[in-house]
C-alpha cells in the first residue's frame, strides 16, 4: 500500500451532501443520501447496478436536478450556482462521449473551448494531458479507431483539461481487460499523490474499491447502507481468520489462545484451531509463539482476510459476483447494439 | 424562511474560503499542471466551437455534401425541365407567343417557370437541410456527446443555437450551389444583381434560422433517431407543397391559399424571387422580411427557452 504523503489530512469538505434524493415517477432512484468528501480523498460508491451510483454523480455535476436535499460541491450549491459548479469539477462519465469523427486531440481541445479556456492555454496543456494517459501517438487519429482502453483514457484526460479540483469518475474501468484497469488505476493514483485532487468514483468492483478508495460508501436501491473505510468496513466484519494446525490434538489450549489480546474467538476441531483475530499479521505470530511455548508442533497456518465482497453480501444480503454477470452481459449486448449502429 | 437561506450562504462561503487554503498548501509540490487561466464566462463562449465541429464534419465528408445535392438537381433537371409549362400553354390552339407570355406572368410572376422552380428549389434545400439539422441533435444525445457538454459551463442555450448556426450555414452554401447549378441549367440571370442577391441571401438565411430553431427544438426532448426521423417526414413535405416553392399560389384552391399564408417558406420564395429574377411578388419585400424576421425571432428564443428545460432533468 501507498503511504498518503506527509502533508496535510485536510479536515475540510469539497463535498457535503445532505438528503439528496432523486426519484423518477414512482421510483426513488436516489433516497435521501448524505455524505461528504474530504479535501484529497479517493471516495467510492459502491453499489450494484441501478443502485443510484449514476444518478448520485449526476446531481452533483448537474445533469439532474436533485428531487430534494442539498448538495455543495466545492462549496458551491449545485442546484443555485450550477455554472460555477462546473467549472470547478471535472467528469469522466461511464459512456464514451468523445465525438468518433474527431481525432483525440481535437476532442479535448473542443473540451476546452467549451469550458471557454483560451487557446494560448489550452494547446499546451492538452498535449500535458496526452501525456500523463500516454495517448501522443495516436492523438491524430480519429477515436473511432482506438481502442476501448484508449477511449477511456480520453475521457479521463478530456475530464481533467478545466484544471479540476476535484474529479468525478463513473465506473472508470467498467468492460476493460486487466492491463488497461491496472492503468487506469495508475492515473487514478497519480492524481491523487502527485496532482493532489480529490476523486468521487462509482465502481461495481471491490477490488477497485478495496485498492483505491480511502473510504467507500456502499450504496444499494438510493439509500447509503455503510460508509467507511476499506479497512473498517472489513473489520466490521469481526475480523481475520486465522487456522492453524497442530500435531498433537492435546492438550486443548484454546483457553491460552483466547487470552492474546488480538483474538476474538477461539474454535478448535480434531487438530486445527479456528481462530478470529483483529490485525491477523500481528496475531498469528504471537499465536505461533504461543502454540510452540505450550510444547505443540505447528503443521500449517492460514490467514484469511475479510474481503469487501463479503462486507458488501452482509449489508446487501446479494454477492456482486452475481451483479457482475449480469453487468457483463448488458456490457455485451450495449458494444453489439453500437456495432450495428455504426 | 430567509434565515435558512441566509445562514446556507455564509456556509457556502466560509467552505469555498477553507477548500481554497487547503488547495493553495497542496499546491507547489512535486507534478502540477500549467497555472489554471481565467475562463471565458460570456454566454456565447464555445458556441462557435460547436458549430465548427459539425461543420468540420461535413466539408470533410464530400459525399455527404454531394448526396445533399443530388436530390435537388434531379428535381431540377428531370421535374424542372420536363413540367414546361410555356410550351403547355402555347401547345392550346390559337394561342400567341404574346398571350402566352401574359399567362405566365399573372400565374407565375415570369414567363420561365424553370426559373421559378430554381428559387423554390433553393427554399427546398434549406429545408430539408434543416430537418436533419434537428437529427443531429439526436444524435449528439445518443452517442453521449451532448451529455459531455453538459457537464461543461457552455450556456444551454449556445448549445442550440450552435446547432441552428450550423445548419443555417451548410442551407446557404448548398443554397448557393443550387443557384450555380440552376444558372448553368438556363435560369432567367439578367435580372440579378449584388444586393439582389445579398437581399435574397439575407431572407434565406432569416428562413432557415427559423426552419431549423424549429427543428432543433423538436428534437432536444427526443434521444430516438426513429421518431425524429417521423417528425421530419410529417413536416417536410407538408411545409414544402402548401408553399409557393414548386406551384404558384394563384393556381392553389383558396382553403390552400390560407395555408400557405401561414407558412414562413413561402415568405423566402416570394422575396427571393423578387430579387433575384424580377418576378412579380404576392407580397412586397417589407412584408417578406418583416414576416421572415418575426418567424426567426420567435422560434429561435422559443428553443433557447425550451433548451434551460429540456437539456436538464
Amino acid at each position: 500500500m501507498m503511504e498518503v504523503p506527509s502533508l496535510q489530512k485536510a479536515e475540510i469538505s469539497i463535498v457535503k451532501v445532505e438528503n439528496l434524493s432523486k426519484s423518477f415517477g414512482k421510483l426513488k432512484a436516489v433516497d435521501s443520501v448524505t455524505f461528504e468528501i474530504e479535501v484529497g480523498e479517493i471516495f467510492g460508491f459502491l453499489g450494484p447496478n441501478g443502485a443510484g451510483k449514476s444518478t448520485t454523480i449526476k446531481m452533483l455535476t448537474t445533469l439532474l436536478k436533485p428531487s430534494g436535499g442539498n448538495a455543495l460541491v466545492c462549496g458551491y450549491d449545485v442546484s443555485k450556482s450550477a455554472n460555477e459548479v462546473r467549472r470547478s469539477v471535472g467528469v469522466v462519465p461511464q459512456e464514451y462521449t468523445a465525438d468518433e469523427d474527431m481525432t483525440g486531440r481535437e476532442n479535448i481541445l473542443l473540451c476546452a473551448d467549451l469550458y471557454g479556456i483560451p487557446r494560448s492555454n489550452s494547446i499546451p496543456h492538452v498535449e500535458e494531458l496526452l501525456k500523463l494517459v500516454e495517448l501522443q501517438d495516436a492523438a491524430d487519429r480519429k477515436v473511432s479507431t482506438y481502442s476501448g482502453g484508449m477511449r477511456r483514457r480520453l475521457e479521463l484526460a478530456s475530464g481533467l483539461i478545466n484544471y479540476p479540483k476535484l474529479l468525478f469518475l463513473d465506473e472508470p474501468t467498467l468492460g476493460l481487460d486487466v492491463q488497461t484497469r491496472a492503468a487506469v488505476w495508475k492515473y487514478i493514483r497519480t492524481l491523487k499523490f502527485e496532482y493532489h485532487m480529490t476523486l468521487f468514483l462509482t465502481t461495481h468492483y471491490l477490488e477497485e474499491a478495496d485498492s483505491l478508495c480511502d473510504r467507500v460508501a456502499i450504496i444499494d436501491h438510493g439509500r447509503i447502507v455503510k460508509i467507511g473505510s476499506p479497512e473498517e468496513l472489513k473489520a466490521s466484519l469481526g475480523g481475520d481468520v486465522i487456522v492453524v494446525g497442530v500435531q498433537e490434538s492435546t492438550p486443548d489450549i484454546s483457553q491460552d489462545i483466547a487470552k492474546i489480546k488480538l483474538v476474538k474467538d477461539v474454535k478448535k476441531s480434531d487438530n486445527n484451531y479456528r481462530i478470529k483475530a483483529e490485525m491477523g499479521e500481528e496475531a498469528s505470530p504471537q499465536i505461533m509463539d504461543l502454540v510452540r511455548s505450550k510444547g505443540l508442533h505447528v503443521t500449517k497456518i492460514s490467514l484469511t482476510k475479510p474481503t469487501l465482497d463479503e462486507v458488501y453480501l452482509e449489508y446487501t444480503g446479494r454477492t456482486l459476483r452475481e451483479e457482475e454477470t449480469n453487468r457483463m452481459a448488458m456490457m455485451s449486448q450495449r458494444i453489439n447494439m453500437s456495432r450495428a449502429r455504426s | 424562511m430567509e434565515k435558512t437561506t441566509r445562514s446556507a450562504t455564509t456556509e457556502e462561503t466560509v467552505l469555498k474560503g477553507s477548500i481554497q487554503e487547503s488547495l493553495d498548501q497542496s499546491a507547489g509540490k512535486e507534478q502540477t499542471f500549467r497555472a489554471a487561466p481565467k475562463m471565458d464566462k460570456s454566454p456565447l463562449h464555445g458556441m462557435w466551437a460547436l458549430t465548427q465541429r459539425d461543420l468540420r464534419k461535413w466539408y470533410k465528408n464530400p459525399i455527404l455534401l454531394m448526396m445533399s445535392l443530388i436530390q435537388p438537381i434531379i428535381w431540377l433537371g428531370l421535374f424542372g425541365k420536363a413540367l414546361n409549362f410555356t410550351s403547355f400553354i402555347s401547345a392550346a390552339p390559337g394561342a400567341t407567343q404574346a398571350q402566352t407570355n401574359q399567362i405566365m406572368l399573372s400565374t407565375f410572376g415570369t414567363t420561365s417557370y424553370f426559373s421559378f422552380l430554381v428559387c423554390g428549389m433553393l427554399a427546398f434545400v434549406i429545408l430539408f437541410n434543416s430537418a436533419f439539422g434537428g437529427m443531429s441533435v439526436v444524435f449528439d444525445k445518443r452517442f453521449g456527446f451532448m451529455d459531455k457538454a453538459l457537464t461543461t459551463p457552455i450556456s444551454r442555450g449556445a448549445i442550440v443555437i450552435a446547432k441552428v448556426l450550423q445548419v443555417v450555414v451548410r442551407s446557404l452554401i448548398l443554397a448557393a450551389i443550387i443557384l450555380v447549378v440552376g444558372a448553368a441549367l438556363g435560369m432567367e440571370t439578367s435580372q440579378m444583381t449584388v444586393l439582389g442577391l445579398l437581399g435574397a441571401f439575407g431572407a434565406m438565411f432569416l428562413m432557415a434560422f427559423g426552419l431549423s430553431s424549429l427543428f432543433v427544438m423538436l428534437a432536444l426532448r427526443s434521444s430516438d433517431w426513429q421518431t425524429q426521423m417521423a417528425v421530419i417526414n410529417l413536416l417536410n413535405l407538408p411545409l414544402l407543397f402548401a408553399s409557393n416553392a414548386l406551384f404558384p399560389v394563384k393556381i392553389m384552391p383558396s382553403w390552400l391559399q390560407t395555408v400557405v399564408k401561414f407558412n414562413p417558406v413561402s415568405y423566402a420564395n416570394d422575396a427571393a424571387r423578387q430579387l433575384l429574377i424580377g418576378a412579380t411578388g404576392a407580397n412586397s419585400l417589407l412584408i417578406d422580411f418583416g414576416v421572415l424576421i418575426v418567424f426567426a425571432v420567435v422560434f429561435a428564443s422559443v428553443s433557447i427557452i425550451l433548451s434551460w428545460r429540456l437539456l436538464s432533468k
